[in-house]
């Protein structure tokens, strides 16, 4: 057991190091630049005064790791400085959005995850059938499309043909049932996608071990489809399955990027583009590191529960020896 | 096998990728001959109906006109021309570096391997179309930059299908053998590991494409990648959003457009892949 700790103990402290590099990387982007930053981004509009004003909000004018440490520091207090466009504190800007992006991505999670992973059951218990083609080619459809198309094919069916749901999200401040039919189309847009990854990554997972002896034996002892899937395949293949279902939380957070603008949802993305186009750097750095934190946190989960899953991931070095 | 045996014994799914990715390129080597009308000419009203709508004003149009009244069609024939071939430019810039790097890290090994290795680790830790946009923010959107950051954004997945396929190869006796003979790191990765890596390399290049492809619309439908006036799908869908409100169907063309073409890829590769392993999925 003491073995299991330390090696979850030693992927979060790689966890930690990457994100504190990545912070690293975030911060040090803007003096990346040639030349003075203050007039990158300024470019044609400069005047002498706004570059001074620039620098001195910026704090150019201090030494560089002065500011990165007065930065970090402000991070760890939630305190992500003021935006340059409209000079008001960045939390103030990003906790509305924050919650908002949250419950979207929540929304589709809880639809998508265990939709996927049955799907993928189903498709390996009736596999090379009518249902395995016919998830198989629509999974392949929803994961080669572009997330905007989905979209606005769904928008063309529920909004423009049925009349059903709005095409656009705007944030209302209605009751639950108002709050979720303005969720509906983005949230689904993001399933369809998850849904796609998740049942192929599980059907791939579970056809992984359906090759196996153990499997076999179980067919030849009698054991149904059912019982061979759900009791004999899926349990060896959950490790790989947890991964990939948390690998697409990941994915749906930073997914919404897009979704957001399709529907001009008012959350995190929909603020990081719209910063990205007004050049305004500290929102930007403020929102690229809350969308690292969460993936880079995501995908160490992934790897703690698929070490947890998989007693054998636990011992790499037993089976290097052995090979 | 040749080519029009392959082609002959293709699966429907293969020739129907193989059709589209012609009919793609077609348009792209001949989008003047093709095009009814200029790639910016103004021909009608905006968002005039199409070959669908009988009332429909002004010089006849097959689907119909944009925000601004150009022809639909012509902006999608001269779109192929732009978005593909950026493209693949961006997708040849991120496999000749990542390539290059990847053959480096498995034939030097050591230092070499492990840095390399750990800064791939480090950008693919970080979300892709989240970095994209901190370059962006940064160096402002302009096509060199565009194509940069995605080429190096790419360059890392390539970096790990090559380093992987030439490890395999630099542990096989004939690299030895060339190391023996005294041949240069250069050598080795071009003349003996490059050859029997080729393969697989070619197939990766068609999804790496797509994904490059994709980003790239993406990032011209959020409003930050090619800019207009410039015949781009990304950015068509983008500037006709509104129309669907009104029940407009038109950003479906530019979007079709690029679902399409992923997919004839996709049939593609799916095809090409099978038949050069052998195997399908399952057994």
């Amino acid at each position: 057991m003491h073995g299991v700790l330390a090696m979850i103990a030693q992927r979060i402290a790689l966890g930690v190091a990457t994100l504190f590099v990545i912070s690293m990387l975030v911060f040090l982007a803007v003096d990346m630049l040639p030349g003075d930053p203050a007039e990158a981004i300024l470019g044609q509009s400069a005047t002498p005064a706004s570059l001074a004003a620039l620098r001195q909000e910026l704090g150019l004018n201090k030494p560089l790791v002065v500011r990165y440490a007065d930065w970090t520091a402000g991070l760890m207090r939630g305190d992500f400085g003021r935006s340059l466009a409209n000079d008001r504190p960045i939390s103030e800007l990003i906790a509305p959005r924050l919650g908002a992006t949250l419950s979207l991505a929540a929304l589709a999670a809880a639809i998508a995850l265990p939709l996927g992973v049955l799907l993928g059951i189903l498709s390996t218990v009736h596999r090379d059938r009518a249902l395995d083609r016919v998830a198989s080619t629509a999974s392949l459809l929803a994961i080669s499309f572009p997330e905007f198309f989905t979209a606005y094919m769904l928008v063309a069916c529920f909004s423009v043909g049925l009349g059903w749901l709005p095409a656009i999200s705007l944030s209302s401040q209605g009751g639950f049932v108002e709050t979720l039919t303005m969720l509906a189309l983005p949230a689904l847009t993001l399933s369809l996608a998850v849904i796609g990854y998740v049942l192929r990554m599980t059907r791939a997972a579970i056809m992984g071990v359906m090759a196996s002896p153990y499997v076999e034996m179980a067919r030849l002892k009698g054991v149904g489809p059912w019982g061979v899937v759900v009791r004999h395949a899926l349990p060896n293949a959950l490790s790989p399955i947890i991964n990939v279902v948390i690998i697409n939380l990941a994915y749906l957070v930073v997914g919404v990027v897009v979704i957001e603008v399709v529907f001009v949802y008012p959350g995190l993305g929909q603020l990081l583009v719209d910063s990205v186009a007004k050049r305004d750097i500290p929102v930007v750095q403020a929102c690229c590191m809350l969308f690292a934190g969460t993936y880079i946190g995501l995908n160490l989960l992934a790897d703690i529960l698929a070490l947890l899953a998989n007693p054998r991931l636990r011992r790499p070095r037993q089976q290097e020896a052995r090979a | 096998m040749t080519g029009v045996m392959a082609l002959r014994m293709a699966p429907l799914s293969a020739r129907i990728g193989l059709a589209i990715v012609a009919l793609y390129l077609f348009c792209l080597l001949f989008a003047p001959l093709v095009a009814p009308y200029g790639e910016t000419e103004i021909v009608g009203g905006p968002w005039a109906g199409g070959f669908w709508d009988p009332a429909a004003e002004g010089p006849a149009t097959l689907l119909g006109t944009d925000h601004l009244g150009r022809d639909v069609l012509s902006r999608l024939i001269y779109g192929a021309r732009n978005s593909i071939t950026l493209a693949l430019l961006t997708t040849t810039l991120s496999f000749l570096t990542g390539t290059i790097l990847g053959l480096l890290a498995a034939v030097r090994g050591g230092v070499v391997d492990q840095v390399l290795g750990r800064l791939v680790d480090l950008v693919m830790a970080f979300p892709t179309l989240i970095f994209a946009l901190l370059v962006l923010a940064v160096a402002g959107s302009t096509l060199p930059v565009l194509i940069g950051v995605i080429a190096l954004l790419d360059a890392t997945r390539v970096f790990r299908i090559a380093r992987a396929a030439a490890m395999d190869v630099a542990a096989q006796d004939f690299v030895e053998v060339a190391r023996l003979r005294g041949e240069g790191t250069g050598w080795i990765m071009r003349r003996e590991i490059l050859p029997n890596i080729v393969v697989p390399l070619a197939a990766e290049f068609g999804l790496r494409f797509c994904f490059v492809f994709l980003f790239i619309a993406t990032l011209s439908f959020i409003g930050l990648g090619i800019q207009p006036p410039t015949a781009d799908w990304g950015s068509m869908v983008r500037e006709n959003a509104a129309a669907i409100s009104f029940g407009i169907l038109m950003p479906l063309f530019p979007a079709g457009a690029i679902a399409l073409l992923t997919i004839g890829i996709n049939l593609v590769i799916d095809w090409a892949a099978a038949g050069h392993h052998g195997v399908s999925d399952e057994r």
